[in-house]
């Protein structure tokens, strides 16, 4: 793809930058744990956490950074951030 | 017509007949009275843009940004303190491509504080992308500023320009200067029409975030676009001499070159000041030219080699200094001249305001046919 004069952008194109590549922590989510209250999602700086048609939430891995604020807020400690092995 | 002014003035006219729909910019000692005039003539309705006022120059040149990025031809000027403020969007509005012109009324820099010419502040910024034009006379100093914009908003180039001339030398100076009129403005510089705009209905982002897998492609388009503008900027010159009689064709200027033995490479106001003196060596029997540089950026470096080869030797002026190393257009000419074997030595004279004088250029002259040089001229030693 040819570069676009000036580094100009239409929206969206942040979704070309997989952030996943940077994480050295991936949180794992425990549904049994979870009570549905959302606040991993609020918190989420990277907006990567979605809600399922069930009301559970997952990050998506492609651009979870694994900063781990989900997990440290987390108030039912249903998410752990285990060392990724790569 | 042919109208007796002050250089900031003559400037400012011509920046009128540009019709630039956005001006941003704020005062400083030597510039102010080309912002003063232009806030006048959009106060009293003769341009029709908007005149943004601002709290520095940091926001002056974001201003400009922004109005160059939703699609307006945008103006600024400024010098010295001012510039090295803007710097960071300096660098900015080069990388998003955008045409903005700006005045550069050179001034020193500082420490110690000095208001005074010398051209320290552009050149510190050569690398930043921009255009650069040197003008030697107040004639010069205005038309450069039609060229400016039709090269920059060329859709080859899409880059910024600095025009600049000598503070207080050029810009408080009374000359006669041939203001063209609307109708012959409006002939040679089409309407800004950028094909991508900031625009809330079709939204659009500037000067993005490049990883390291992009970032190099996007310095060596930039790259590509300045030396496209070598061409642009001949046939921009090409069809103004066409149109207007006054000839800027070429990036480089002879003056009594052809039969040089002794060549003298300048920019800016000091060039008369040296034609002078080369007149006075050439009655005395001396084979003395000059070359002068009005386009630095692009840096004009086959032109430079094809215009010195059959010189003996060669003087470079420079009121700048790269502190630790040389005068930045003695480095460019010994680049250009790499592998000849024709003496260059380099000279740094009228830092700060110091006059040069007939008689310097005639000592550096002297010294070169000695052998010496890659220094200093006029230093008062008696207060070292």
């Amino acid at each position: 793809m040819a570069l676009a004069v000036g580094c100009r952008a239409r929206p969206g194109k942040s979704r070309d930058n997989k952030t996943g590549s940077w994480r050295v922590f991936k949180p794992l989510f425990d549904h049994e744990k979870c009570s549905k209250c959302g606040m991993c999602t609020t918190l989420c700086p990277e907006g990567c956490i979605n809600e399922d048609a069930e009301g559970f939430f997952d990050p998506d891995y492609a651009y979870c950074k694994g900063c781990g604020i989900c997990a440290a807020e987390c108030p039912k400690d249903a998410i752990t951030m285990k060392l990724e092995e790569k | 017509m042919l109208e007796i002014t002050e250089g900031s003035h003559a400037v400012a006219d011509a920046v009128r007949l540009c019709r630039p729909q956005v001006v941003s910019a704020y005062p400083i000692t030597p510039q102010t009275h080309i912002v003063e005039a232009l806030a006048d003539f959009v106060a009293n309705g003769t341009l029709d843009a908007e005149y943004i006022t601002v709290e520095n120059e940091l926001s002056a040149l974001s201003a400009c940004v922004g109005a160059s990025a939703a699609g307006s031809r945008t103006y600024s000027a400024t010098t010295s303190q001012g510039l090295m403020l803007m710097a960071e969007v300096v660098f900015n509005a080069a990388g998003m491509r955008l045409p903005i012109i700006m005045s550069i009324a050179n001034r020193a820099m500082g420490a110690p504080l000095s208001i005074w010419n010398d051209m320290q502040d552009s050149i510190s910024l050569r690398d930043a992308g921009w255009l650069q034009f040197y003008a030697e006379d107040n004639q010069e100093a205005t038309d450069l500023h039609y060229i400016a914009y039709r090269v920059a908003e060329d859709k080859s180039i899409q880059l910024p320009a600095f025009v600049c001339f000598d503070g207080f030398i050029l810009s408080h100076t009374y000359e006669p200067v041939d203001t063209l009129t609307q109708e012959q403005v409006d002939t040679y510089l089409p309407k800004f029409a950028p094909d991508e705009r900031l625009d809330a209905k079709d939204p659009i982002s500037f000067g993005m975030y490049a990883t390291p897998e992009y970032y190099l492609e996007f310095r060596y388009e930039m790259d590509e676009a300045q030396k496209r503008a070598k061409e642009v900027i001949h046939k921009a010159g090409k069809e103004f001499a066409t149109l207007f009689g006054r000839d800027y064709s070429a990036l480089t200027e002879g003056y009594l070159l052809k039969d040089a033995e002794t060549v003298i490479v300048a920019m800016g106001s000091i060039c008369g000041t040296t034609k002078d003196a080369i007149d006075e060596m050439r009655a005395a029997g001396k084979k003395v030219g000059l070359l002068k540089v009005r386009v630095f950026r692009p840096f004009p470096t086959e032109d430079v080699k094809k215009a010195l080869a059959h010189a003996k030797r060669v003087a470079v002026l420079d009121k700048n200094i790269s502190l630790g190393a040389k005068g930045a257009l003695a480095l460019e000419i010994k680049d250009a001249l790499y592998g000849l074997t024709i003496p260059v030595k380099g000279y740094i004279l009228g830092l700060g305001g110091r006059d040069v004088r007939k008689s310097d250029i005639k000592e550096i002259v002297a010294l070169l046919e000695k052998g010496q040089g890659d220094q200093f001229i006029g230093l008062r030693k008696e207060v070292l």
